[in-house]
C-alpha cells in the first residue's frame, strides 16, 4: 500500500510539472511518465489487462501528441490569465478538493471491494459463471465481449466515430493543401 | 525526428531496425488479440499494438512506403468492415429467436480453454481489434500528413518539406 | 489516503483545464484526468491482496470469488481507455486545425483574433 502511495506521489508530481513546464515538449514527456506509472499502479492493483492496454496506449498518445506540435515552432506561451483570476481558481479547486475529500468520508476503505460488502454484486455471478458460460477464463474479457457485449459494441462505435470526427476535422485543408495555388482559392470560397 | 534526413522518413539505422522489428511487432498483436479470452490483453491492447506496427512503419519509412502496403483507404474499408462484422456477429446471435449478441457458438464449458472454446467472443475480439488498430492507424495517417503539408505551406525556408 | 491522491490527481488535471492557455496543455491536463478517473474506478474494485481475474489451469471459480479483484470495473475502465486515445486524437486534430486558422496555441490570442 505504500508502493502504490509512492507510485501515486510521483504521478502527481509528473502532473504538476506537465501542467506548469513552459516548454511543450517536456510537458508531454511528462503525461508519458505518468502513464506509464499508472501502468504500473494498474499492474498493483490486480488489471493485467488495463497495465497491457495502458501501456500501448501510452506510447501511441505520446506519438501522436508529438507529431502534433514538435514542428510547430513552440511559442511557450507564457504565464497564466491574470493573478487574481488564477487566486480564484485554485481556492475553488482547493474547495473542490475537500468536498471530494470529505464526500469519500461514507466510502468504504479501499481494499474492501463491492465482492466483499454484497453477496449479490454482479461480479459474483460473472466470476463464478464466467468460465462455465462463456468458456474464457479471462473473466474481464467475458464480461466486455459476452456479458457486456453490448457496451463494447457501443464503445466500438465511439472509437470509429471520433476518428471518422479526425478525419472530417482535418479533410478539406489536407485535400486543399498540396495544390496550394488555384485549387486552394476554390477551397476557400467554398468553405467560407 | 530531428535525425530525419531522408526523404519521407527516417536514417539508415531506423530503417534497418525497423525493417527487422515490424513483422515482430505485428506478430505480437495479432497474439495479444487472438489469445485475449485466456491471457490478459485482448482486442483494445492488440489492436493498438497493430496500429503501432503500421505507425513505426510510417515514421521509418515514410507515408509514400506505408501506403504501398496499406492505404488509408484500405484501412477506413476495413474499419467499417470490422464495425459491421461485429454488428453481423450480434445479428446472427439472433436468428434461433436469442438476443442480440448471444453467444451462440460456445461450445461445453467443460472443456480447456482453446482458441475457440470462447465462441462469438474470439470473432469479437478480432472484430474490435480490426476496428481499433485501423481506425488508429487512419488518425494518425490523416494528422501526419496535415502536418508535412503544413510545414511546407507554413515555413517557407524548411528545404525538404516531407522530412520525418 | 490513496483515494486523496487520486482526486488530488484529477484536481490537478481540471487545474490545467481551467488556468492554461496553451491549447496543447489543455489536451494534455484533459488526459491527465482522464488518467485519475480511470484509476479512481479501478481502486474501486480492488480488494486487498487481490488477484488478477484469470482463472489458472484448474482453479475453480470459487476461490476466484474469495481472492480475485472486481473484474467489472476493469472490463468498464479497458474501453475507457482505448475511447481516451480515440478523443485525444481526435482534440489533436482540432488543435491542429486551430493552429492552422488562427497561427497560434494561445486561446486568448485566439478570442482576440476571433475568426
Amino acid at each position: 500500500m505504500a508502493l502504490l502511495g509512492i507510485l501515486l506521489f510521483l504521478m502527481i508530481i509528473g502532473a504538476v510539472i506537465a501542467v506548469e513546464t513552459r516548454n511543450l515538449l517536456s510537458s508531454i514527456v511528462c503525461l508519458g511518465a505518468i502513464g506509464f506509472l499508472l501502468s504500473i499502479v494498474f499492474l498493483f492493483l490486480g488489471a493485467p489487462d488495463l497495465a497491457i492496454t495502458q501501456l500501448v496506449v501510452e506510447i501511441l498518445c505520446l506519438v501522436i501528441l508529438i507529431r502534433a506540435t514538435i514542428h510547430r515552432r513552440v511559442e511557450t506561451v507564457a504565464g497564466n490569465r491574470e493573478f487574481v483570476g488564477l487566486a480564484v481558481t485554485v481556492v475553488m479547486l482547493a474547495i473542490v478538493l475537500m468536498l471530494a475529500i470529505s464526500m469519500m468520508a461514507g466510502f468504504p476503505s479501499l481494499g474492501t471491494s463491492v465482492l466483499d460488502r454484497m453477496a449479490q454484486a454482479p461480479s459474483h455471478f460473472y466470476l463464478l459463471q464466467g468460465k462455465a458460460q462463456t468458456g474464457v477464463t479471462n473473466i474481464v474479457t467475458a464480461i466486455l465481449l459476452d456479458f457486456r457485449a453490448y457496451d463494447t459494441l457501443g464503445e466500438a462505435t465511439v472509437l470509429f466515430c471520433a476518428v471518422m470526427g479526425a478525419l472530417a476535422v482535418l479533410r478539406r485543408s489536407a485535400r486543399r493543401r498540396p495544390e496550394e495555388g488555384d485549387a486552394g482559392d476554390e477551397g476557400e470560397g467554398g468553405a467560407e | 525526428m530531428s535525425g530525419g534526413t531522408h526523404q519521407g522518413g527516417m536514417s539508415l539505422i531506423v530503417r534497418t531496425v525497423t525493417r527487422w522489428l515490424k513483422a515482430f511487432i505485428l506478430l505480437f498483436g495479432i497474439y495479444v488479440v487472438l489469445y485475449g479470452h485466456v491471457s490478459p490483453g485482448g482486442g483494445f491492447a492488440g489492436g493498438v499494438v497493430i496500429a503501432c506496427a503500421y505507425i513505426l512503419l510510417t515514421l521509418a519509412e515514410g507515408r509514400e512506403r506505408t501506403a504501398r502496403l496499406l492505404s488509408e483507404r484500405l484501412a477506413a474499408v476495413l474499419a467499417v468492415a470490422g464495425l459491421l462484422f461485429f454488428l453481423g456477429v450480434g445479428l446472427a446471435g439472433m436468428v434461433g429467436g436469442r438476443a442480440f449478441l448471444d453467444n451462440f457458438l460456445v461450445g461445453d464449458s467443460g472443456a480447456e480453454p482453446a482458441l475457440a472454446s470462447g465462441g462469438i467472443i474470439e470473432l469479437c475480439e478480432i472484430a474490435i481489434g480490426i476496428i481499433v488498430s485501423m481506425s488508429l492507424f487512419l488518425a494518425f495517417a490523416v494528422l501526419s500528413r496535415f502536418r508535412v503539408s503544413l510545414g511546407d505551406g507554413d515555413e517557407t525556408a524548411t528545404g525538404e518539406g516531407g522530412a520525418s | 489516503m490513496i483515494y486523496g491522491l487520486c482526486l488530488l490527481l484529477i484536481v490537478v488535471g481540471l487545474y490545467g483545464v481551467v488556468t492554461k492557455r496553451n491549447v496543447v496543455k489543455i489536451v494534455i491536463s484533459l488526459a491527465i484526468m482522464e488518467y485519475g478517473i480511470n484509476l479512481f474506478l479501478v481502486l474501486v474494485g480492488y480488494r486487498t491482496h487481490g488477484t488478477a481475474p484469470i482463472l489458472e489451469e484448474g482453479m475453480m471459480p470459487e476461490t476466484l470469488v474469495a481472492q480475485s479483484v472486481d473484474p467489472l470495473p476493469q472490463a468498464l475502465v479497458l474501453t475507457s481507455i482505448v475511447i481516451g486515445l480515440a478523443v485525444l486524437a481526435l482534440m489533436v486534430a482540432l488543435c491542429v486545425r486551430l493552429y492552422e486558422r488562427y497561427g497560434t496555441f494561445d486561446v486568448t490570442e485566439m478570442k482576440k483574433l476571433k475568426g
